[in-house]
């Protein structure tokens, strides 16, 4: 029998490695900017406005217009192809919107207006509130449910407990991937990355949940034997399962990330992150977690391990 | 095993029904009525509706502006509503929405709008309600005239109208000119109002000042039209039965919403409450058909690479669940196009990532069952355990994805994120017709195939892949 819950030592130190970018971006952040991470307008409030010229327009010149405008902290540059320039700054009303229109019109022709977004900062200080609210609200949730459908097996809550740590883990994956994006591409978070979040939540739950539920099966199966060896036979059923599961999604995200267009872009990439991230902690996190848990040690020693409990009424 | 045949027969009953819907046709007008919430409407089911962010279209959200400390007026922001919807119907554009959200916002969607800014301009602007003096022409509510307020009325309307900016109006009288008698600001209180014979009407008070001009022109006049004017548009054409002197009443043969509909129109011809424009978001129709071309071709790559990897993993029975997903992705358009649900792009997403979860489950459940077959099970008894095994799983699974999709879409209802909210919609109906498609409909196929060709399969392990 592979000896896999026993090494969590090393599957903690993987995680931690991923985890740490992120929490030393946001440590960063939060000392430059006040912001907990790279907020996009959706949080903050400000202007998103995208132009498709009929010639190639270099996105430093069209930025060089709002500059002038007196919107010194434009961001300019090319979506799709080079004749497509998105820009953003802060937030303004129509009156100005025309002004701007107008000048650019004059210097690079007539375009099509393909995007543009504006939204007052009282409005994104609401949203960004509400999605951590949202994201709370979620866990605590599937937590009571985890618990519940995991009654019959010692300390339901446990159990539940460890998804949810899973599933912070896999958050926090998915900001250290936003940070380096963001380093690199300069990639915010925006209401699309919270609903990606939801759904890593989602599958990452699921995943820890088919694993959990062969656990659940296999103690009932063999009873006496300790829970490290019935988490390692539960890991090695349900692989198979796992690795197919994550090929079937990854197919079907890559497909939408490379033809899917630039808008889901950004969403389909970090949904991608994240989904590795759940099958990963599901089987390196949460599992060794709770066995953990049941042996008393975090980081297991080679002392004597428990045996798993016989099944009696929860705890 | 007979009654798996019942099963299938239902199944594939369910399927054409289903893509019946789900296919653009045209539905028979027992259908698309049944559908509709009135009496003698109908809802067109022939296309998906699509959200703006795919057809292109401008979404505002407005918010009344006051102070914090302030407290609303009851029922302003419902007044302001009604007007809102009657300028959006001004503009000329297929199904706008207007809708409240919160204690202080609404939401105003404008499909295809050609130039947004101005339609916002248009939405927020102050209206000037007018009593007109007709001289006798027939004019009749909802036509378009000239006052001598705005002796331009006409003409600029029909330059919109031109430039695609404006619905068409009636106009009888495009050269006239009628004579403004009173403008609104005479107006104190608007009412609507029962008479004792439980007919409804509107009951007005003027102000003290004006009263007398208005009663001297209302004593002179009496048995002719004083007509009701809104930014040019008539409103109501009542009939002056006597003098008024501080206040009147106007009665017809209004129903309850059509008295208070009016009455709001002629207390607020400005909004009764300040609009402030908080997010506007214009999607191009060109970047909406890019989306939708893309999302197709996305659709269709990752359906193909799914439904190959599912047959070379599993064989025969990869070969059935693609056929239930089929099955799958049929019953979730012909629900979007009942219930309705709005498409967005978003919720195409959604879509997709609910097709990974019905895999899923088939892939949980196959590989219980090969598990079982390797164990030395019969092939019969293999396939129930598989099922009846992987089952708690595909269950607490769906559910603490349910459980999500619960939060997200109360999310996307209160914060305006109507993104997040298309999300949570398809991804939760994709789940729940999951369980039925990839449980249920996958096991009736695998039984009357077992039950007709079973022994061939028992002598071809190539055939299950295990």
């Amino acid at each position: 029998m592979y000896r896999l819950v026993e090494r969590r030592r090393l599957w903690f130190l993987i995680s931690l490695l991923g985890i740490l970018p992120g929490i030393l971006f946001i440590i960063w952040n939060i000392s430059s900017t006040g912001a907990l991470l790279p907020l996009s307008i959706d949080y903050t409030g400000g202007t998103q406005w995208e132009m498709r010229f009929s010639e190639p327009v270099a996105p430093t010149e069209l930025g060089s217009v709002f500059v002038e405008a007196g919107f010194i902290d434009t961001k300019a540059f090319n979506v799709d192809d080079d004749r497509t320039v998105q820009v953003k700054f802060k937030n303004i009303d129509i009156s100005q919107k025309e002004v701007i229109e107008q000048a650019i019109v004059e210097r690079f022709g007539e375009f099509d207006e393909r995007l543009y977004r504006s939204i007052g900062p009282a409005i994104g200080a609401e949203v960004s509130q509400a999605a951590l609210l949202a994201v709370i609200a979620a866990s605590l949730l599937i937590l009571a449910y985890i618990a519940l459908a995991f009654r019959e097996v010692s300390h339901p809550f446990r159990y539940g407990v460890a998804a949810i740590v899973a599933l912070v883990h896999d958050v926090l994956i998915t900001v250290s991937f936003l940070s380096i994006m963001n380093l690199i591409a300069g990639w915010e978070l925006d209401a699309l990355f919270l609903t990606a979040t939801l759904t890593v939540i989602g599958f990452s739950v699921n995943d820890t949940i088919v694993i959990f539920d062969r656990i659940r099966e296999n103690l009932r199966r063999h009873r006496g034997e300790p829970l490290a060896t019935v988490a390692n036979r539960s890991i090695i059923e349900t692989a198979q399962r796992s690795i197919a599961t994550q090929v079937t999604a990854l197919l079907v995200l890559a497909a939408i990330l490379f033809f899917g267009g630039s808008t889901l872009r950004i969403f389909m990439a970090t949904l991608i992150v994240g989904l590795v991230s759940g099958t990963y902690s599901s089987i390196f996190t949460a599992t060794p977690l709770v066995v953990a848990w049941e042996e008393g040690s975090l980081l297991h020693r080679a002392t004597k391990p428990i045996r798993a409990r016989e099944q009696t009424a929860p705890a | 095993m007979r009654n798996q045949y019942v099963y299938v027969i239902l199944v594939l009953c369910l399927f054409a029904g289903s893509l019946f819907v789900a296919l653009p046709l045209d539905h028979p007008s027992w259908l698309e009525e049944g559908l509709a919430p009135g009496v003698d409407t109908q809802r067109d089911i022939k296309d998906l509706t699509l959200g703006l962010d795919l057809k292109g279209g401008t979404q505002v959200l407005l918010e009344a502006e006051i102070s914090d400390d302030q407290i609303l007026p009851e029922d302003a922001l419902n007044s302001a509503k009604i007007i809102v919807e009657q300028r959006v119907n001004g503009l000329g554009l297929a199904e706008p929405t207007v809708q409240l959200q919160g204690e202080r916002r609404m939401i105003v969607e404008l499909p295809g709008v050609k130039n947004p800014d101005q339609a916002i301009q248009t939405i927020r602007s102050t209206g000037q309600l007018e009593f007109v003096n007709l001289g006798g022409s027939p004019v009749r509510p909802d036509d378009f005239i000239n006052t001598t307020n705005r002796p331009n009325a006409v003409a600029d309307l029909q330059e919109s109208i031109a430039a695609g900016e404006a619905a068409p109006q009636s106009v009888p009288f495009p050269d006239e000119v009628f004579e403004t008698i009173m403008t609104g600001d005479i107006l104190q209180t608007v009412v609507a109002t029962q008479d004792e014979f439980t007919f409804w009407q509107i009951q007005f008070d003027l102000k003290g000042e004006s009263s007398g001009d208005f009663f001297t022109y209302t004593r002179d006049n009496i048995g002719e039209v004083l007509a009701i004017i809104l930014d040019g548009r008539v409103l109501s054409t009542p009939v002056i039965n006597a003098a008024i002197n501080d206040n009147g009443v106007i009665t017809g043969d209004f129903s309850q919403e059509e008295a208070e509909s009016l009455a709001i129109q002629m207390r607020y011809g400005a909004l009764p409450i300040p609009l402030e424009v908080v997010d506007v978001r214009t999607i191009g129709a060109s970047l909406g058909q890019d989306s939708i071309d893309r999302s197709l071709q996305a659709g269709i790559v990752g359906g193909a690479l799914v439904l190959l990897f599912m047959v070379l993993l599993y064989r025969l029975p990869g070969l059935l669940a693609t056929v239930a997903l089929a099955i799958y992705v049929t019953l979730n358009l012909a629900m979007y196009k009942l219930m309705p649900v709005t498409l967005t792009l978003p919720g195409i997403a959604g879509f997709i990532l609910s097709i990974g979860m019905a895999v899923d489950a088939n892939i949980l459940i196959f590989e219980r069952m090969k598990e079982e077959l390797r164990n030395g099970r019969s092939l019969r008894l293999a396939v129930e355990t598989g099922f009846s095994r992987a089952w708690p799983a595909i269950r607490d699974g769906n559910l603490s994805t349910l459980i999500s999709c619960a939060v997200l879409f109360w999310f996307g209802n209160n914060f305006g994120a109507s993104v997040v909210k298309g999300f949570a919609i398809t991804l939760s109906i994709g789940v729940l017709l999951s369980m039925f498609t990839a449980v249920f409909v996958t096991r009736t196929f695998m039984r009357s195939f077992l039950s007709t060709q079973g022994e061939k399969l028992m002598s071809s392990r190539g055939l299950l892949g295990y």
